[in-house]
């Protein structure tokens, strides 16, 4: 299978603290990979390096076939319109709307007419789960889920092949967060991209995710699909999956698959 | 009409139009197919195949979209040949589509005059406020000693003072040096170099050395104070501070103030001791007065009260910069631009109230005859 991503031997380390120590992971085209750990286990760290805002302290990181340390600056531009990234707290341009916060990439861009892009930006709006009222508010008008979601429709704003998501559900309302995995699903099912998902949402793992990898101990410690993930005895896995909670939310996922 | 192009085929039959899709129909072709897909005019009926699509993405299913609409409203319009996905596509964006426009945030003219005028009336209000707030602040700084925060205020007497002590030198001394040297020349035409002494020693300690120190400093610090509020409200740090009880007036903005009163007075005197050796530098190089000669002089001509006033005006500017600096600071709204408007705009006001200010200083002392 085509890999997209391959992470080899990443060291991340800021002055004696080592954060990921050879770490290494794979994902492949077309699936939903997913990213786990504690808070603080370095999953932030190894997205901002997967979308080359952080140079790893040792190893490689190669993206779409792009080695990234010795890429050049135009294949670097190039390869930076081939993704979308929803950042963990948004990160919306504060001076511009919602709508124009879309539409920028659209604009710079492509040559599309101003009234093809604003078709655009309101299918994403809505996409996203948005009112069209939303729009036209400025990022500090927004509350803390619409950034989410306004977020996401900013990285979906391209149609990327391939989609970085930082905590996409985290800050959500429960069926917000549903209807967000459906539609992460539905645009895999249909335009074929690729997705990096950091997440703790459970439901979101159970349902979307092909397979993931958990980060602990600055390394991956288990990776794989969920029935291989469970398989490991490590203990954030134990921790995280096999306590009664998350045995319950399995079982009604079963019960609703049925 | 035969056009055989890469992502649209069109095929004119007697009685209806066959428009094949083909290629990729994605973001970066758009602009393309769409001009293409004006050119064709709606008929009686259409049969719009898709066999031909490699790839498509929301942008060209919407453009379809679009013209399958127009297309339908003149006539039949029959559609074959699309897969399941392109169908699914289509229904998703259709399920999202909304008819009602997004509110612009544009604002006329007219409209910007008046929020213009409005937030100038508004502004001039809040300093009022401000100031009275400052006010009371001071008063209860004092009666109560245990509030001053001596650690803030020396912290920030070094960030403002000791560290802006180079450039202060750099361009005091400069300052000296261009006074004596332009008025060498006028001088020497009288043969009263010596005078020169008088003209460097008055004009810097009771003018210059206090305007140049608080221009700089307002360069330097006021726009420090503002961005560096600014950031922290639009952070909501300053939301977190008060919720704490935290008041932003002894947290933030006195020690900064007070720490500006202590710190630019002895700038000043600073400036004057280097402003005064870059004169005498120039005097001994252009009018060949010595060193001892120009120090001698000085004793003789120049009375304290100079001095004493240019070092009065020290607390003064700087209650106007760091007050100007931080109320601009607490002006920053929610975007990262109006850091930029409100620094730009701390830095312009404190300059021109130190001028201001100083100009006031001058119309006071000369009616009192000092
Ligand atoms: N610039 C930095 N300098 C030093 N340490 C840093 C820096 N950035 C992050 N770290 C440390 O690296 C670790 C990983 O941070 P990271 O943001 O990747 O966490 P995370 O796994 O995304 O956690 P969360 O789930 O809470 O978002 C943390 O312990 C953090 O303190
Ligand atoms: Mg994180």
């Amino acid at each position: 299978m085509e890999k997209v991503i391959e992470a080899k031997d990443i060291v991340t380390s800021f002055g004696k603290t080592v954060i990921h120590d050879k770490l290494s992971l794979e994902v492949n085209r077309g699936e939903i990979y997913g990213i786990l750990g504690e808070s603080g286990a370095g999953k932030t760290l190894l997205l901002k390096e997967m979308i080359m805002l952080l140079k790893p302290t040792a190893g490689e990181m190669w993206v779409l076939g792009h080695k990234l340390s010795d890429i050049s600056y135009q294949d670097a531009q190039m390869l930076r319109r081939e993704w979308g990234v929803l950042f963990q707290f948004g990160a919306l341009f504060t001076s511009l709307t919602v709508a124009e916060n879309i539409e920028l990439q659209l604009k710079e861009y492509t040559g599309i007419s101003k009234k093809m892009r604003d078709e655009i930006v309101k299918t994403k709006i809505s996409m996203v789960g948005l009112e069209a009222r939303a729009g036209g508010l400025y990022p500090s008008e927004l509350s803390g889920g619409m950034i989410k979601r306004a977020a996401l429709a900013r990285a979906l704003a391209m149609d990327p092949k391939l989609l970085f998501l930082d905590e996409p559900t985290s800050g959500l309302d429960p069926i917000g967060a549903r209807n967000f995995d459906a539609l992460i699903l539905e645009l895999r099912e249909l335009l074929g991209i690729t997705v990096v998902m950091i997440t703790h949402d459970l439901d979101s793992i159970y349902s979307i995710v092909d397979r993931f990898s958990v980060l602990a101990d600055k390394h991956v410690v288990a990776e794989g699909t969920l029935e291989n993930v469970l398989q490991s005895d490590h203990p954030f896995v134990e921790k995280f999956f096999k306590n009664e909670y998350a045995k319950n939310r399995w079982e009604k996922r079963v019960e609703a698959d049925v | 009409m035969n056009m055989n192009q890469p992502f649209l085929h069109i095929e004119n039959l007697e009685d209806h139009l066959v428009i094949h899709s083909r290629g990729a129909w994605t973001l970066y072709n758009e602009p393309t197919i769409h001009k293409m897909l004006q050119k064709i005019s709606p008929q009686k009926r259409i049969v719009w195949d898709f066999s031909g699509v490699e790839a498509f993405d929301s942008s060209g299913v919407l453009l379809f979209m679009a013209y399958y609409e127009m297309f339908k409203s003149q006539g039949e319009v029959v559609l074959t040949g699309y897969s399941e996905e392109q169908e699914r596509m289509y229904r998703l964006l259709l399920k999202n589509r909304i008819k009602e426009s997004i509110p612009v945030r544009k604002e006329g003219l007219l409209h910007r005059l008046g929020k213009t005028t409005v937030e100038g009336y508004d502004v001039f209000v809040k300093f009022l406020e401000f100031t009275g707030h400052m006010l009371i602040a001071f008063l209860r700084y004092f009666t109560t000693p245990g509030n001053i925060r001596m650690k803030e205020i020396t912290y920030h007497i070094e960030r403002s003072g000791v560290s802006a002590l180079l450039i202060i030198a750099l361009t005091s001394f400069l300052v000296g040096m261009v006074i004596s040297y332009q008025s060498a020349v006028e001088l020497a035409k009288f043969g009263a170099d010596i005078f020169i002494v008088d003209l460097a020693g008055i004009s810097i300690t009771r003018e210059l050395a206090p305007l140049i120190t608080a221009i700089v400093v307002a360069g330097r610090s006021g726009s420090a104070y503002t961005a560096q509020i600014g950031a922290m409200k639009i952070t909501e740090e300053i939301s977190a501070m008060r919720t704490m009880g935290f008041d932003p007036f002894y947290f933030l903005i006195l020690p900064r103030t007070l720490a500006l009163m202590i710190a630019l007075p002895l700038l000043i005197f600073f400036a004057d001791i280097v402003g005064m050796m870059g004169s005498m530098f120039a005097a001994s190089l252009e009018l060949n007065i010595s060193y001892g000669q120009f120090v001698d002089r000085l004793q003789e001509v120049l009375s304290v009260k100079h001095f004493w006033i240019g070092i009065i005006k020290g607390p003064f500017f700087a209650m106007l910069i760091a007050m100007i600096g931080c109320f601009r600071g607490l002006q920053v709204t929610d975007d990262t631009e109006s850091i930029g408007y409100q620094t730009t705009a701390s830095v312009v006001n404190s300059i021109f109230f130190v001028i201001a200010c100083d100009a006031l200083f001058s119309v006071i002392l000369t009616e009192w005859g000092i």
